[in-house]
C-alpha cells in the first residue's frame, strides 16, 4: 500500500472510533440504568483505544511529527475522514443502540480483515481490536431484540431510532473501503438481529455519503468544538 | 468518591427504638462488634443499626452516582485523548462504586429503586461536595486531588466496619479509588508547572475547592453527637475532626510541592501538637448545601431524575421482553 | 406502568482456570445474558476473571444464622480429623 493511501486508511480507522467514542461518552452519568452506564463506558474506552492506536499509526505513515493528540485535536471538519453514521446525535437510547448496532457489526467485519491484511502495523491494530468490536456488536443487537420486542413504546423508539440512522448505512460500503464485498455478510447479521426483535429491515432509501472526503454532517462541527475547546483555547499547552 | 454522614428525619426515630429492643440480643450483638466481628446480612441487629446503616451506605452510594456528573461535564472536553480515557475510566469507576454501594445496603432489605427515590425526592442526603460546580479543567485535576483524597480518608478505615458486605464493598472501592486521587494530584501538577494561564486556573481551583473539601469530614465532632455510637458500632472508625486534621497535615505539603497556595491566611504549623493549625470553616455555608442551597444542586437533582425517568421506557421493555422471551420457553 | 425493575442477581468470579468462582457482589438485569454481561462489565473491568457465574438471588438458600451452633460448632471436637492430631516417630519421613 502506497503511504499516502495507508495514512487515508487509518485515518478513516482511527477518526470512525474517535467520533464514535466521543459520543458514547456523552452517556457517562445518564444511563437508564448504573449496569448499562457502565457498559457504555467500556465501549466507549474501547474505541477511544482504538482511536490513539489508529491516529498515532497515521502520524507515523504521515511522517510530519503529528500524534493521535494532533490530529484529534487540530483537524477541522474538512480534514476528518470518519462515517457519517458515527457522528449522528445519541437521542434516546434506541437511537444510540441503533447507531451501535449498525456501527459494530459493520466495524467487526472491516476488523477482521484487516487483522488479516498483510500490512503488519495495521494488522496488530486490528487483531486487538475485533475481539473487543465483537463484543460490542453483540452487546448492541442484544438491546435491538430486548427494544424491538419489550413494550410498543420500545419498539416505535426502536423503529424510530433505525430510520434515522439508516440513511448513512450505504456509505459504510463505499467502493473506497473495497468494501461491497462485506455487504452480504452485514445484511445478513442485521437481518437475523431484525427479525429476532420481530422487525422489519428499513425500506432502501439514497445513502448519505460524503464523510470520507471531509463532507460531513452538521453534527460533527459542533462535536468538535466541545472535544478540542482546550487545545484551540489554549494553543500550545500542555497537559 | 464519598459521604459525609448526614442526618435526616428517620434519626431521631432511629435512636429512640434502641431502648425497645430485647436487652439480651442487644447486648450479644453489642459484644460481638466490640470483639471486632463482622455482621452479615441474615444476623440479627437493633433496628437502629440497620436504619443507620442503609442511611449511610445509601447516602454514599447517592454520592458516587451524583459525583459523576460534576466530574462527567469535562469528559467531552478532556484536553487529550490520554486524560479523555482517564476521566472517563475514572467517571465509570464512581459509577461501579455507587452500584457495590447500592447492593451493599440492599442486603439490608431496601431495594435500589427505593434508594433512588429517596435520593430524588429529595429525602436523602449525598455529599455536599457534588453541588459546586466544575468550571475549568483545573477542577478535574483538584477533584481527584482533595475530594478523593478525603474520601480515602474516610474510607480506608471503613474497609473494617462492622457490617460485612459494606465492608467487603469499600475493601473493592479503596483498591479501585488508589489512581483517582494520583491522576487528579497529577493534572494539577502539569498545570502548575504549565503557562500563566494554566497555573491561574489550578490556583484558583485550589481556591474553591479547599474549604468545600474540608467539609466533606461532616461538623465538627462536638455538633456530631451521633459519631459515638456509630464509631461504638465500627460504622465510623474516626471523629470527623480526627480525620480532617490528617487531611490538611498530608494535603499541605502537597499544595506546597508543586507551588500551590492553600488559601488560609491561619494556617500555621504547630510544632507542640505535630499538625497544622487551620482557619475557622464557614459552617454556616455547609449547613446551607446540606439543606440543598449548593450552587448547582438543582442541576444535579435535574439531570439524575432526567437519566432515571428518560430510561424508564428502556427498563420496562427488557423486563417485558425477559418475561415474553420466558413464557416463549415454557411453552417449547 | 408495567414493573420496570430489574431483578437481582449475584455474581461470581474465576479469577483464574485452576481456581473456584468466588463471590465478587451483584448486578441488575432483567434476564440472564444481560446479567453475565453486567456481571462482565462491573467485576472484571480490571482483568478480575476468565469466567463468570450469575445466580438469581432469588434462587440462592442460605443457612440461618439461629441456626450456626447447631449446624457448625459440632466439627470443633473432631481434631482427629487433622492430620496434626496424629503423633509419628521421630524420624519417620514422608506421612
Amino acid at each position: 500500500m502506497a503511504d499516502d493511501v495507508l495514512f487515508d486508511h487509518a485515518l478513516r480507522l482511527g477518526d470512525d472510533a474517535l467520533v464514535m467514542g466521543q459520543r458514547l461518552s456523552e452517556w457517562c452519568g445518564h444511563a437508564p440504568m448504573l449496569e448499562v452506564d457502565l457498559a457504555l463506558a467500556n465501549i466507549a474506552l474501547d474505541l477511544l483505544g482504538q482511536a490513539t492506536h489508529f491516529l498515532n499509526l497515521a502520524g507515523e505513515i504521515e511522517g510530519k511529527g503529528r500524534d493521535a493528540d494532533a490530529l484529534a485535536f487540530h483537524r477541522d471538519v474538512l480534514d476528518f475522514r470518519n462515517c457519517l453514521l458515527v457522528e449522528q446525535p445519541n437521542g434516546d437510547f434506541a437511537q444510540t443502540i441503533a447507531r451501535q448496532f449498525l456501527f459494530s457489526n459493520w466495524q467487526e467485519l472491516l476488523m477482521r480483515e484487516i487483522a488479516a491484511a498483510p500490512e503488519p502495523r495495521l494488522a496488530a491494530i486490528g487483531a486487538k481490536a475485533v475481539k473487543e468490536i465483537a463484543y460490542h456488536a453483540k452487546f448492541a443487537s442484544e438491546w435491538v431484540v430486548r427494544l424491538g420486542d419489550g413494550t410498543a413504546e420500545s419498539r416505535t423508539r426502536m423503529i424510530a431510532g433505525l430510520e434515522w440512522m439508516w440513511r448513512f448505512v450505504d456509505e459504510l460500503f463505499d467502493p473506497m473501503d473495497g468494501a461491497p464485498s462485506r455487504r452480504g455478510e452485514w445484511d445478513a447479521r442485521i437481518n437475523r438481529t431484525l427479525t429476532e426483535a420481530g422487525l422489519e429491515l428499513p425500506k432502501p432509501r439514497r445513502g448519505a455519503m460524503g464523510g470520507r472526503a471531509g463532507h460531513h454532517s452538521e453534527h460533527l462541527g459542533h462535536l468538535l468544538t466541545e472535544m478540542q475547546f482546550l487545545q484551540r483555547a489554549y494553543p500550545g499547552a500542555t497537559w | 468518591m464519598y459521604t459525609t454522614e448526614l442526618k435526616d428525619k428517620d434519626q431521631k426515630a432511629a435512636a429512640v427504638s434502641l431502648a425497645d429492643e430485647d436487652p439480651e440480643k442487644l447486648a450479644a450483638f453489642e459484644a460481638r462488634v466490640a470483639a471486632d466481628d463482622f455482621i452479615e446480612p441474615k444476623d440479627w441487629m437493633p433496628e437502629a443499626y440497620r436504619k443507620t446503616l442503609v442511611r449511610q451506605i445509601s447516602q454514599h452510594a447517592h454520592s458516587e452516582i451524583v459525583g459523576m456528573l460534576p466530574e462527567g461535564n469535562w469528559i467531552t472536553r478532556a484536553p487529550n485523548l490520554r486524560r479523555k480515557a482517564i476521566l472517563l475510566a475514572k467517571v465509570q469507576d464512581e459509577g461501579g462504586h455507587g452500584l457495590y454501594l447500592y447492593a451493599a445496603a440492599e442486603t439490608l432489605g431496601t431495594s435500589r429503586e427505593e434508594m433512588i427515590d429517596a435520593l430524588h425526592s429529595g429525602k436523602a442526603k449525598y455529599s455536599t461536595i457534588f453541588n459546586y460546580p466544575t468550571l475549568t479543567w483545573a477542577d478535574i485535576g483538584a477533584i481527584g486531588w482533595l475530594v478523593d483524597g478525603a474520601a480515602i480518608m474516610n474510607q480506608v478505615p471503613l474497609q473494617r466496619t462492622s457490617y460485612g458486605p459494606y465492608a467487603r464493598a469499600m475493601v473493592r472501592i479503596c483498591k479501585e479509588e488508589s489512581f483517582h486521587q494520583r491522576q487528579g494530584y497529577e493534572i494539577m501538577s502539569v498545570l502548575a508547572a504549565g503557562t500563566a494561564e494554566q497555573k491561574r486556573m489550578a490556583q484558583d481551583a485550589l481556591n474553591r475547592w479547599w474549604w468545600p473539601s474540608l467539609m466533606m469530614f461532616g461538623p465538627p465532632d462536638d455538633k456530631s453527637p451521633n459519631t459515638a455510637q456509630s464509631v461504638r458500632w465500627r460504622i465510623k472508625r474516626e471523629t470527623n475532626d480526627e480525620l480532617r486534621q490528617r487531611f490538611v497535615d498530608v494535603t499541605v505539603p502537597q499544595a506546597e510541592a508543586i507551588g500551590l497556595r492553600v488559601p488560609d491566611p491561619a494556617l500555621t504549623w504547630n510544632d507542640e501538637r505535630g499538625s497544622y493549625d487551620f482557619g475557622a470553616i464557614d459552617w454556616e455555608e455547609f449547613y446551607a448545601v446540606v439543606r440543598g442551597e449548593g450552587p448547582v444542586a438543582k442541576e444535579r437533582t435535574q439531570a439524575r431524575v432526567k437519566a432515571w425517568e428518560d430510561g424508564a421506557w428502556v427498563r420496562e421493555a427488557a423486563v417485558a421482553h425477559a418475561s415474553k422471551r420466558a413464557l416463549k420457553m415454557a411453552a417449547e | 406502568m408495567t414493573n420496570a425493575n430489574w431483578p437481582l442477581w449475584e455474581v461470581f468470579v474465576r479469577a483464574k482456570n485452576g481456581l473456584s468462582h468466588k463471590h465478587a457482589g451483584s448486578v441488575h438485569a432483567a434476564d440472564a445474558r444481560m446479567a453475565i454481561e453486567a456481571a462482565r462489565d462491573v467485576y472484571t473491568r480490571r482483568m478480575e476473571g476468565v469466567s463468570l457465574w450469575v445466580v438469581p438471588s432469588s434462587a440462592i438458600v442460605a443457612s440461618d444464622p439461629k441456626e450456626a451452633a447447631d449446624l457448625f460448632e459440632p466439627a470443633a471436637d473432631k481434631v482427629y480429623r487433622h492430620p496434626t492430631f496424629y503423633t509419628i516417630p521421630e524420624g519417620v519421613k514422608n506421612i
